[in-house]
């Protein structure tokens, strides 16, 4: 296949993966190996668009063109692919440790479960590969459609409201703000096309680029910058796959990965450091990341206490965006990738944790470490990945971060950084303490605990390991990066 | 003989509409029917595709010479509009056959599809004249027949809102045959282009300005403009299903053409905008028809009656579009004529399946459909997204060029406005789809999905609503000619 077929295929192979689950329906085992093989055959193909990016291509197609001179067009860069790559390959190990949580925790309508599941990766890869801002749109609005079915799984009156935050405020942002931004920005420059350098330099005011960021920033609510950020703690209904690999990693990643393209394609790092739009930004993302921490410490809900890491550590990103320096923008790339593996690492042990102990409190883990040393070990060093302490890749990203501030000149936000690595430390080193240290509060109570289904410790074992694989070994997403920064 | 399309496309189903009466066999009456709106489908294609291809088409009826004959003028904006009712008029008609047999007592079907061509008739010859008084005597035609439709609704209440909307259009009516009066004492004529030539002169005159403002609020009460919509929703609620799916998708939307022809080509965009500020009346009653209406569809719990007030609210859309005498802001209006008679088709036909079948579209009915009917409730939800703008359906086509228009004049609040109504109709749309979706089923016997007779029509409308979402470019061309035309001046 040529380039441009490859990138197609990316968002096809999915789609059309929800076929043969459809098929298989009747046969479960069948059914999730045509999962893993699809899950499979897209890593694949992404790897070979990476191959073709790395050698200087940029393959492009052009799928329909709605409006005259706004095409729906798919184009791979490198900051795409890099999103593409961990999307896809993450989506095969949450496909394998799905099978297990579903099946341990008996779970109904499990295959509207996987099918829905496969459109999402769709919708994931159209947001990785848009060629312009129209067409990620358009993947970003699908991306909340194709998610809906997922978080209201259970059917029950709980899911059915928090479905409706979830689409609420994911549709009201990108209605009011995204879409008027979108609007905005063609009428001032005439394209849509992300472009090197960006679209907007020397044709917009000075005065309307912080308020046009400010949009774009609010307006993609899937980054969830506080004080939008409340359907994320709400998605957390959903089966623990789905919150591990879509609201860890797919979802919210499509959000941050949605304003570093935009940061970076549509303004431009130089022209908005040039005017100081991101500034104010800055702060936004500074306060978001205190906050979530802070209300994370909050939670005794295991799941709940990720999701606000997840809010915080999500602002880490946009804030690398807003740096708008090169070291801000590596780190924030660098950050979608680490902060993937070590959060999806989390979710599946909060996962097992709960199939297998059913426990879904903080405060019920109290020497639960005992009888689930993998779940709980491999959650220690997710742990690490989050906070950015070294041999984990976490600290890569931290590193690059901190760089970025010190380049723009703001010593302030070093020290949000430094808190909020802390903070982090302090609500997520309890759960492996709780579990390792204390003593069980009713010790018969644990008996016949084993660890979670072998697939799902298969699963966590390998994004364990990934996170510390990356510590010695981030080149390739740092090299994905430079190019990025580099016209 | 192409070059007698024009009147054609008007004679067919006139012509066929007595013989439908005469039948008193009511399949025999929806075959004529059926027949008849094909017919002027193909008829209203080609005229299309020639005006698109060369330019206006002039037809003088019996070859009476204008201004004295009677002229039939068709431009690439009345083309586009004659378009929107005859793709309508031939997805209905087929729709219409099982629909009606359930809620309209057998003896009155033969009448009903009578009065059904009529209304058609009518609303062909409002497009496609050049004649204003010509316009007036369609404009009966196609009121007097939509106020027997509605009055054939099953429920007792069909005959009150079926005479109120009479009493409201009469005064309408009235109120624009004054307007027309008083040009013709004034110029003399009656022919639009003529009207066009001749207006200029006695634009000064205070009885030209008070015809303006008799055809203004004449037209204001036909399209339903806030405050003038009273009588739009009860009709609405209470005609048969197919009648609603008919009438929404078209009746207004002709009364917005009238609106554009009036003003635009008679008395000329520069008289309705520097002489008479048509947009200071336009541009707030427009905003106040969108918020308001929109807030009121929300806290609806008959469904038919919510996307009613959402009609409204989408002709504020048209007439915001209107008010801001760009061409940009004209092809957001003309592009939502067409995409709303789609999204508002498909979503009244689907509400006529489910009449079908539970015999109720009161919210509460809804309840476990998505599992009972499938495919109905999958129409309703796309043909909704489509009303809420949502990108790859044609309702975000025309968003997109409203919010680009706003953004043209400057007026960010505006635009600011337009987005978070749709953010409000995804609320009313939401609340049926929460309904269908996650409540059980409540009744022991197997409801089932509708007869494919009305679920074809209905996804006919439904995947078009997709298909001109992703491919635009014909609507957008159609659409932005028209606008040009207009902004130009005489046809």
């Amino acid at each position: 296949m040529t380039p441009p077929a490859l990138v197609l295929a990316s968002v096809l192979i999915p789609a059309l993966g929800t076929v043969f689950v459809l098929l298989l329906r009747n046969n479960p085992n069948a059914r999730e190996a045509a999962s893993l093989v699809t899950a499979g055959v897209l890593f694949g193909t992404v790897l070979r668009v990476y191959r073709a990016v790395m050698a200087g291509d940029r393959p492009a197609i052009v799928l329909a063109e709605p409006i005259p001179g706004i095409p729906i067009e798919l184009e791979a860069e490198p900051l795409g692919v890099l999103f593409a790559l961990i999307a896809s390959f993450l989506w095969i190990v949450t496909t394998l440790y799905a099978i297990g949580y579903m099946r341990g925790h008996h779970e109904e309508n499990q295959t509207r479960f996987y099918t829905f599941f496969a459109f999402a990766i769709a919708s994931v890869m159209g947001v990785a590969f848009a060629g312009n801002l129209f067409t990620l749109f358009i993947f970003y609005e699908l991306l909340s459609l194709t998610t809906f079915p997922l978080v209201t799984h259970a059917g029950t009156e709980a899911a059915k409201r928090a479905g409706r935050i979830y689409l609420g405020v994911l549709f009201s942002t990108s209605i009011v703000f995204q879409l008027l931004a979108i609007i905005w920005t063609y009428a001032i420059a005439g394209t849509l096309d992300f472009t090197s350098g960006g679209i907007l330099s020397g044709r917009a005011a000075a005065g309307i680029v912080p308020v046009l960021l400010g949009l774009f920033v609010f307006g993609v609510g899937k980054a969830a910058v506080m004080p939008f950020h409340r359907w994320l703690p709400a998605a957390m209904v959903a089966p623990t796959p789905v919150s591990a690999l879509l609201h860890a990693v797919a979802v919210v990643k499509a959000g941050v990965f949605s304003i570093l393209k935009i940061t970076v394609y549509i303004f431009g790092i130089d022209f908005l450091t040039q005017v100081g739009a991101s500034v104010w930004l800055m702060w936004v993302a500074a306060a978001t990341i205190i906050l979530g921490s802070l209300v994370a410490f909050t939670k005794d809900n295991l799941k709940a206490r990720l999701a606000y890491s997840t809010v915080s550590q999500l602002s880490y990103i946009v804030l690398g965006a807003m740096l708008a320096n090169a070291s801000g923008v590596i780190g924030g790339g660098m950050h979608i990738v680490m902060h993937a593996f070590g959060k999806i690492t989390l979710f599946f042990c909060a996962g097992a944790i709960m199939v297998a102990a059913h426990k879904t409190e903080v405060s019920q883990l109290k020497g639960l470490g005992r009888t689930m040393p993998v779940t709980f070990f491999a959650f220690f060093i997710g742990t690490l990945s989050i906070v950015g302490l070294p041999p984990a890749g976490g600290s890569w990203s931290k590193w690059f971060l901190g760089m970025g501030a010190l380049e723009a000149g703001q010593v302030g936000l070093v020290a949000v950084l430094m808190l909020s690595s802390l903070l982090s430390l302090a609500y997520l080193m309890e759960i492996p303490l709780k579990g390792f240290f204390y003593a069980p509060d009713e010790a018969p109570h644990h008996a016949g605990v084993h660890e979670a289904p072998t697939p799902s410790l298969i699963a966590i074992v390998a994004t364990a390991v990934a996170c510390l694989i990356l510590f010695v070994f981030p080149d390739p997403f740092y090299e994905l990066m430079t190019l990025v920064v580099t016209p | 003989m192409s070059e007698h399309y024009v009147v054609l496309l008007v004679l067919v189903p006139l012509l066929a509409s007595p013989l439908c009466m005469f039948s008193r066999n009511a399949r025999a009456a929806w075959g004529f029917a059926v027949l008849a709106c094909l017919t002027s489908l193909y008829l209203v294609f080609q005229v299309w595709t020639e005006v698109m291809a060369t330019g206006p088409i002039t037809y003088h009826l019996g070859d009476w010479a204008p201004p004295v004959g009677i002229e039939y003028r068709v431009d690439a904006v009345n083309a586009w509009v004659l378009l929107i009712v005859a793709v309508i008029g031939s997805v209905v008609a087929p729709y219409a056959r099982v629909s009606v047999e359930r809620e309209v007592e057998a003896a009155r079907i033969p009448l009903f599809y009578s009065a059904f061509l009529l209304c058609f008739t009518g609303l062909l010859g409002i497009a496609v004249t050049g004649d204003v008084f010509n316009v007036f005597v369609f404009l009966e035609i196609s009121s007097l027949s939509a106020y027997g439709l509605i009055a054939l609704g099953q429920d007792r209440r069909a005959l009150t809102s079926a005479f109120r909307y009479l009493i409201m259009g009469s005064v309408g009516a009235t109120f624009i045959v004054i307007g027309i009066g008083l040009m013709y004492v004034m110029t003399g004529s009656l022919n639009m282009a003529d009207l066009a030539q001749l207006l200029p002169q006695v634009w000064d005159t205070r009885t030209i300005k008070v015809a303006y403002g008799f055809l203004a609020v004449g037209v204001f009460l036909k399209l339903a403009l806030f405050p003038l919509h009273l009588w739009l929703p009860n009709a609405y609620t209470f005609a048969p299903s197919a009648v609603t799916a008919f009438i929404a998708a078209t009746a207004t939307k002709v009364a917005v053409y009238m609106l554009l022809r009036f003003f635009f080509t008679v008395f000329g965009a520069p008289f309705s905008f520097d002489v008479m500020r048509l947009d200071l009346v336009l541009l707030p009653l427009a905003l106040v028809a969108i918020v308001s209406m929109s807030l009121v569809a929300i806290f609806q719990v008959n469904v038919k009656r919510l996307l009613a007030y959402s009609s409204v609210a989408q002709i504020g859309y048209m007439i915001l579009g209107i008010s801001f005498a760009s061409v940009t802001g004209l092809t957001a209006a003309l592009l939502h004529l067409f995409n709303h008679a789609l999204m508002k088709g498909a979503l009244f036909m689907a509400m006529g399946c489910v009449m079908y079948r539970v015999g109720s579209v009161h919210i509460d009915a809804m309840a476990g459909l998505g599992r009972r009917m499938p495919l109905t409730m999958a129409a309703f939800v796309v043909a909704g997204l489509s009303l809420v703008g949502v990108p790859l359906t044609v309702g975000f086509i025309s968003k997109w060029y409203l919010i680009l228009g706003a953004l043209e004049r400057g007026w960010w609040p505006v635009a600011v406005l337009v987005l978070i109504t749709s953010v409000m109709a995804l609320v009313y749309v939401w609340r049926v789809v929460e309904v269908a979706y996650f409540q059980e089923f409540p009744h022991d016997e197997d409801t089932q999905e509708a007869p494919w007779a009305l679920l074809i029509p209905m996804w006919v409308l439904v995947l078009a609503n997709v298909w001109f979402g992703i491919d635009a470019q014909t609507t957008v061309a159609s659409a932005e000619q028209a606008a040009r035309t207009l902004m130009g001046g005489v046809p």
